[in-house]
């Protein structure tokens, strides 16, 4: 009977997961129905004749787009972990005197709305000449990730025994080389959680990406979506199939760091 | 708040390890004190440059009279709150702020609501309930110009699935984002379908901290699923809940990309926050209007921090009385 409760309840649980994800599978069916079948009334619920030219127009007229959001991404996170890492290593075994203060700015710095940074941001490329730069972007980006990365961090590292540290130095290891040798392997699977995230937000960031660099040629991938919505308004497969691809990241990280996840969700979330 | 932090395994100590570390309070001599801030150096310097100057910049944009040839030539005269004065004169303050208000607490209510239903489903164990717990994560993972942008089909007028299925029950056709009157129920839709997701995860690790003997104590007592949940789960998930209100709030707050995107602050300012306002104002029209624009943008901040501080002085009384 305890069998039978249980499969009810998965049974239960699948449908409101598939109510949860109809948005997403909905986009995955309009990514491939053809432009006729488009505003058929009643929408067919599957892509039964089904194109791919929606797919054919994104490798045509995104694929730079997606590359700039790719270096941007990978920019991101290499900016995050070497300003991050270092710093968590530092608030979680060296204790420095007013760490405690530094934690709090880190945490209101994660409340402040994009878009009031975006305007500062704004004023401050303009007189730089960095508005429309891959730089500027990826400096941008990673505010959205510096201070979410050093809080998840410094929780992972201070679960490291201090043993371990204190053996390094020991056997004659300095700060530097404790960190690098010791902290970082450690700490690896911390480290991809928080380099997923960052690439992640980087990724789907629009609000600087569209107020930084709106302009120029290298843009990435979320304004390529913004403005095909605005541009053609005919050729929805094309924008949806553009979100399946723009949606790919989002896929990976939940495959490969599936239990990561909902650690980085509430470690980064509820500090007190 | 503590029962969440320890309910995940890998973080278990707070993001201040310097108060945890009681058990050997050596004190460090003064060269590592120099190692430790060399170690936070580069954060520090991060943050003074690229959060605190831009915040600055922000905050000299709302005070002066910027144009667009001012704003490159850096002479514009300082006008103090003039900029406050005429955002708070404007006829689109009223609207903005109670769309602001409605936006923020209804996507509250639902999300948390749904969020905690969803926790209390998932929190009993079984087949395969790791694997869709992780799938209910997908809406708070996508960019959200690709939620926003689905979103945006399926409520489409004539085409959308939406409005299909209700025709299904004889409902018209409901034009819910070119209508004044159901674009800001639009926005909100898709904003709590994008915020279940987190409401489900915090609140879930927060269910799982709480003793399971407890549970059973009320059961053996004689008391009814309902009676369990009001009067044992809800109480000691009230830390847990408070954390994730105030975060979902002030993230609510400052939602900006999937009104955007859906239906850019209208039809005619019907679904315009302060967050999309103060974006239109400074990069949504042909003549930027930076001044006003911050000034918006600060706006939204104290509202963060006042929303912030009347909150954890509810909270406060609660607990004390």
């Amino acid at each position: 009977m305890r069998a039978a409760r249980g499969w009810w309840r998965t049974v239960i649980g699948l449908a409101l997961t598939g109510v949860m994800l109809f948005p997403v599978y909905w986009m995955v069916n309009v990514s491939f129905t053809r432009d006729q079948d488009m505003r058929r009334s009643p929408p067919s619920l599957f892509p039964l004749n089904g194109t791919l030219e929606g797919y054919r127009a994104v490798i045509d007229q995104q694929s730079p787009y997606l590359g700039v959001s790719v270096v941007v991404g990978l920019g991101t996170v290499a900016l995050t972990l070497l300003v991050a890492a270092p710093a968590a290593y530092s608030l979680a075994k060296l204790r420095p005197r007013g760490g405690g203060a530094l934690g709090f700015v880190l945490l209101i710095a994660q409340m402040i709305p994009a878009i009031i940074m975006a305007m500062g941001f704004y004023a401050v490329y303009l007189n730089l000449g960095m508005l429309n730069t891959v730089p500027g972007l990826i400096v941008a980006d990673s505010t959205l990730a510096v201070p979410f990365a050093v809080l998840v961090l410094t929780a992972f590292m201070s679960a490291i025994p201090d043993e371990l540290t204190q053996a390094a130095r020991v056997d004659g290891a300095g700060t530097l080389r404790t960190f690098w040798s010791i902290v970082v392997p450690v700490s690896r699977n911390s480290i991809i959680t928080v380099s997923l995230f960052a690439f992640l937000w980087a990724w789907s960031d629009f609000v600087f990406a569209s107020t930084l660099d709106g302009g120029g040629g290298l843009r990435p991938i979320t304004l390529g979506i913004y403005h095909y919505i605005g541009n053609n308004n005919q050729q929805w497969n094309a924008v949806m199939a553009t979100a399946v691809v723009a949606s790919i990241p989002t896929a990976i990280l939940l495959v490969i760091a599936q239990r990561y996840v909902a650690a980085g969700v509430t470690a980064g979330a509820v500090k007190n | 708040m503590n029962r969440v932090t320890q309910a995940q395994a890998p973080p278990a100590a707070g993001p201040v390890p310097a108060a945890a570390g009681g058990r050997r309070a050596v004190r460090r001599p003064r060269s590592a004190q120099w190692a430790a801030w060399a170690f936070l150096a580069p954060v520090t310097g991060y943050l003074l440059l690229f959060y605190a100057y831009p915040l600055y910049r922000n905050l000299e944009l709302s005070l002066r009279d910027y144009t667009v040839r001012s704003f490159v030539q850096g002479d514009a005269p300082f006008i103090g709150f003039a900029n406050y004065a005429e955002v708070l004169g404007d006829p689109a303050f009223g609207p903005a702020l109670w769309h602001t208000l409605v936006f923020t607490l209804v996507s509250l209510t639902f999300q948390f609501t749904i969020g905690l239903a969803l926790a209390l489903f998932f929190v009993k164990n079984f087949r395969l309930s790791a694997t869709l717990r992780a799938l209910f994560l997908v809406p708070w993972l996508l960019p959200l110009i690709v939620s926003s942008s689905t979103w945006s089909w399926m409520l489409n007028s004539d085409s959308g699935v939406v409005n299909a299925f209700l025709a299904l029950f004889g409902a018209g056709p409901v034009h819910w984002l070119t209508s004044p009157d159901w674009s800001l129920w639009s926005v909100i839709i898709a904003n709590v379908w994008i915020g279940v997701p987190f409401n489900l995860v915090v609140l879930y690790s927060g269910l799982q901290a709480i003793d399971p003997v407890i549970h059973e104590a009320a059961a053996l007592d004689g008391a009814t699923g309902w009676q369990r949940f009001w009067r044992v789960t809800f109480p000691l998930l009230r830390p847990v809940s408070a954390v994730t209100l105030l975060l979902g709030l002030v993230y609510t707050l400052k939602v900006f990309d999937i009104i955007w995107i859906m239906t850019r602050g209208g039809p005619s300012g019907s679904s315009t926050t302060f967050a999309t306002w103060s974006y239109r104002l400074g990069f949504g029209n042909l003549v930027p209007e930076f001044g006003p624009g911050a000034a918006v943008g600060n706006l939204l901040i104290v509202m963060a921090l006042v929303f912030g501080l009347v909150y954890i002085r509810a909270q406060r009384r609660q607990i004390f009385s």
